[in-house]
């Protein structure tokens, strides 16, 4: 383990000690900002320490001390982040919870993590509170931050974040010496303490509270801001969950320890207007940000005039062709990077501007796949979009792209610091200075997760690229074998499939069997679009999806998937045999997806049994009546001959064709 | 400092006491030509509660606001508020003395944003002349500030951040509704008078709208009067209940008392009237 970077100044290991360096050091620098009232308001880091020296000791005030659990409730506002360093000042742990989950979660959580107290936004998230505080008999207190609404509340439990610093204020009028003695406090703990609880969100069972010390934050944060160069300069914008591992270390940790500013929006609808206000310089989203984004500009483009769109058009297509290129630094030609000048000047810098990243050094995604279409966009106008592979457990970061190694299928290396190995079963697992201290009061779990000698199971399946760069597939409960022993990873090649615009949900088959094979779901949007192009008429999905133009679609997109496939030593055999394009969408309504849209793999299996065997025998046709569930609850069966195609296949050098499409 | 935080509470805008009759209508009839509108109607709204005005469709009730907010002038009977007998006044008389309203058909000024539009209920307020206000400057400038401070401090009530630069008519119809109840808040009224201000609506955008409704009143303590056809909704959210059917108070009181009251039922269910 590399810990001489990471313990480059061990006199501040835990985040209020940090609190307190910046407040001297950078007293007069920006620490925070937030919209209000239309316009942006800034606290330095001085005027943060008053803030949060206020409010830690008119808790304590009210009765909370060292070990007492604050949940933290809500959107991204000042207060709520304050609350963070509050609470960890007397040595109290801060848990923030989704603002959005419904009580029955959120009553859980407070009440395996046994909370004393409760710091709530708004009216919406104390009706929460207030109403779980019934079984949850630990909680004593209630403070919210926006008074709104909350006037004729009865308040003996209940305080306004105002209410609680006054009571510092008569505290530290009666005795001026309370101040010294908080910051003396602070001194006395240490990095291995319990800094947060963390509650994963738990897709499977119930939600675990994942503990992280002080050591884990800064640590890992210390390292993550060497890695990408992150000093006080720095301007990010905070908008995802404070409950989310990633907004604690990006919003809270790492601008401790780098002393940069964070910015609230005003609120959550306006983020893409604030966010071009302020111009981030490092910025985190998921791939779907990006994607709504991109999907913003290219609908607002085909509004453009005639000459509008050309220039457009041509300069992304040069931009395609070396923008990634001079990002990286490779040799370009003279005359590309002239055009390139004038791209910026006409396109990629009005673009930039209007989506907010004008002055982005680092640009991050990760939690899912991004299209590579999308990755290579933003890169391709100059932005430095980079992505990591993080979990709770591990304070984030596991691997992360440096600058100049950039790919888009693959999630980086490990940054200095953290070891990562792939287990016999495929499974990643790592060890670093994040890793976590167990899951709350859940040891069992922990023992299954966490090695004697630190190591962690990720539960995802992945393998190293030839250049060292890891590359997650699947998840590793799903990767199965093929019959020849092959490795089948399901996610990944439906993943490859859904990145083309006309395919909306694939679902792969393969484990235990000769060969890959696939139902296709077509994109009505996408696919619609064409056929009004190009004349095709059609009544129905049922039928657009049958016919014979859009099988030879599907069959190209099928094909360019194989060739990808080809290309990769380990999944070379994982090729697409033979696919169907299914009569009916998948839905949720049928049970086919779950409610956030991901494709449940068992229930699909039996529930198209015959088409599935159908795939495996040969077969050209099969007849299918299912079972449809309308959105008002009643219930159909639609019929159908579905069409089944053996698709075109690669050999692994990528040279002649094994088997020619049959059509 | 610790100032940038203490966002100033808006003040009462009305400094009379609780529970006070602030405005008493007294047999008031008013008739177009034969037909008449509103014959023999007497009721007070009083200091800081939510009243509505409820009945079947051409009961009169619009009618009814039109004469309150000074736009009709009944033929008899007299309007007290504050204390004081109205005489006959014109519309923007009616808004200087503190009446405020919003329409049944929305009637903002479609091309402009909301950030504008909600600045237009602040013209009566506005103390410099026209010639100071296009120089926008000293004094001009600061009563802008200030004015446009309090038009912040609405657009964050009513949470229409998101929209405070988008020209109305591009607002779905929900919003832009919300939009003409943060320009009648503009002009810090003392009554305020809403129109049917959840026709139209879908229920998430009514359960919005209640809330607004509710805290205009519990925050600022203004006084509401407002006409609705849902009867789910006005039960909820009001204090004293008007009923009015073919122009004629037929009932008045509390929710659960109208919600018993026999004549209101068959006028809702349509029973002949003889």
């Amino acid at each position: 383990m590399n810990r001489a970077v990471a313990t480059a100044d061990g006199s501040y290991d835990t985040l209020p000690k940090l609190l307190v360096r910046n407040a001297r050091e950078m007293a007069a620098r920006p620490a925070m900002r937030e919209k209000d009232l239309g316009i942006w308001q800034t606290w330095t880091w001085s005027q943060v320490l008053q803030e949060v020296r206020r409010f830690s000791i008119g808790l304590t005030e009210l009765g909370l001390g060292a070990g007492d659990r604050v949940a933290v409730v809500g959107q991204n506002r000042p207060r709520l982040y304050w609350t963070f360093a509050a609470v960890q000042a007397f040595g109290g742990v801060p848990i923030p919870v989704y603002a959005d989950s419904v009580a029955e979660e959120m009553a859980f959580v407070l009440d395996h993590a046994e909370v004393k107290a409760a710091v709530c936004e708004d009216q919406e998230q104390v009706d929460k509170v207030v109403a779980i505080a019934a079984e949850v008999p630990t909680i004593e207190l209630v403070v919210y931050d926006d008074p709104r609404g909350l006037r004729d509340y009865d308040h003996t439990r209940l305080k306004s974040y105002e209410d609680v610093q006054a009571l510092a204020d008569t505290a530290l009028a009666a005795a001026p010496r309370r101040a010294e003695d908080w910051e003396r406090g602070i001194a006395t703990h240490k990095g291995a303490d319990l800094a947060v609880m963390l509650y994963t969100s738990g897709t499977t069972g119930k939600p675990k509270g994942v503990m992280l010390s002080h050591d884990n934050l800064v640590i890992s944060a210390q390292n993550a801001n060497i890695f990408d160069k992150f000093g006080p300069d720095e301007e990010v914008i905070a908008y995802l969950p404070l409950a989310w591992v990633g907004d604690h270390m990006f919003s809270y940790a790492q601008s401790y320890v780098a002393g940069y500013c964070v910015c609230c929006p005003e609120s959550p609808e306006t983020v893409n207007d604030d966010r071009r206000e302020i111009a981030p310089t490092y910025f985190f989203a998921p791939p779907r940000v990006y994607e709504t984004l991109l999907t913003a500009i290219m609908v607002r483009m085909e509004d453009a005039s005639a000459a509008k769109r050309w220039m457009f058009h041509a300069l992304m297509r040069h931009a395609r062709k070396v923008g990634e290129r001079i990002l990286d630094g490779d040799q370009v030609p003279l005359g590309d990077r002239l055009l390139y000048r004038l791209g910026e000047l006409l396109v990629y810098g009005p673009l930039k501007n209007r989506m907010g990243f004008t002055r982005i050094r680092v640009g991050y995604t990760a939690g899912e796949a991004i299209g590579p279409e999308i990755f290579r966009f933003y890169r391709s106008l100059g932005m430095n979009l980079k992505q990591l592979y993080g979990q709770t457990e591990a304070s984030v970061y596991i691997t992360m792209q440096p600058d100049g190694a950039i790919d888009a299928e693959t999630v980086g290396t490990p940054p200095p610091g953290v070891e990562v190995e792939i287990a016999e079963s495929g499974e990643v697992m790592f060890r670093s200075p994040g890793v976590f201290l167990g899951y709350y009061k859940n040891d069992e779990a922990t023992r299954e997760t966490k090695t004697e000698d630190g190591w962690v199971h990720t539960g995802d399946a992945g393998i190293f690229t030839a250049d060292g760069q890891l590359k997650i597939i699947d998840r590793a409960k799903d990767v199965g074998r093929l019959v020849d022993g092959g490795l089948f990873a399901p996610k990944y090649i439906e993943n490859k499939l859904k990145f083309f615009p006309n395919v909306k949900e694939a679902v792969a088959f393969g484990h235990e069997r000769d060969y890959v094979a696939v139902f296709l779901n077509i994109d009505l949007i996408a696919v619609g679009s064409w056929a009004e192009r190009n004349n095709v008429s059609y009544a129905s999905y049922q039928e657009l999806a049958g016919l014979p133009r859009i099988y030879e679609m599907m069959a190209e997109h099928v094909a360019q998937v194989n060739r990808d496939l080809a290309n990769e030593p380990m999944m070379a055999s994982a090729q697409i045999r033979r696919f169907l394009v299914l009569h009916k969408e998948l839905d949720a309504d049928d049970g086919e997806l779950t409610r956030t849209q991901k494709v449940r793999r068992r229930y699909i299996a039996e529930r198209y049994q015959p088409l599935i065997e159908a795939l495996y025998d040969g077969s050209t046709e099969k007849f299918v009546a299912t079972e449809v569930t309308f959105e008002d609850g009643r219930k159909g069966v639609i019929e159908a001959t579905v069409k089944i195609i053996d698709a075109e296949t690669f050999s692994p050098a990528g040279a002649d064709p094994l088997s020619q499409a049959a059509e | 400092m610790v100032a940038v935080m203490d966002r100033p509470e808006m003040p009462p805008t009305s400094l009379a006491v609780p529970g006070d009759v602030l405005l008493e209508v007294a047999n008031v009839s008013l008739a177009f030509g034969g037909v008449k509108a509103i014959s023999n109607i007497s009721f007070d709204i009083r200091q800081g509660e939510i009243r509505a005005i409820i009945g079947p469709n051409g009961a009169g009730k619009t009618s009814m606001l039109n004469v309150i907010n000074g736009f009709y002038h009944p033929q008899e009977g007299t309007i007290t508020f504050e204390g004081k007998v109205r005489r006959r006044m014109r519309p923007h008389e009616a808004a200087r003395s503190g009446v405020a309203r919003t329409f049944q058909n929305v009637a903002l000024f479609r091309g402009m944003t909301t950030l504008d539009n909600i600045m237009s209920g602040r013209t009566l307020m506005m103390r410099r002349n026209f010639f100071w206000q296009a120089l926008r400057f000293g004094p001009a400038l600061n009563e802008e500030i200030a004015h446009r401070k309090r038009v912040e401090e609405i657009i964050d009530f009513l949470e229409i951040q998101h929209i405070r630069k988008t020209p109305v008519g591009k607002l779905p119809y929900g919003l832009q509704k919300r939009v003409e109840l943060g320009r009648a808040l503009a002009m810090e009224p003392r009554l305020l008078l809403l129109d049917e201000p959840m026709a139209g609506m879908n229920l998430e955008e009514k359960e919005d709208m209640s809330r607004f409704i509710l805290d205009v009143n519990q925050q600022f303590g203004t006084t509401i009067a407002l006409i609705e056809h849902d009867m789910g909704v006005v039960m909820d959210i009001s204090d004293r209940v008007v009923v009015l059917d073919y122009g004629k108070k037929i009932g008045d009181g509390p929710p659960d008392e109208v919600r018993a009251n026999q004549d209101v039922i068959d006028a809702y269910l349509g029973v002949s009237h003889g």
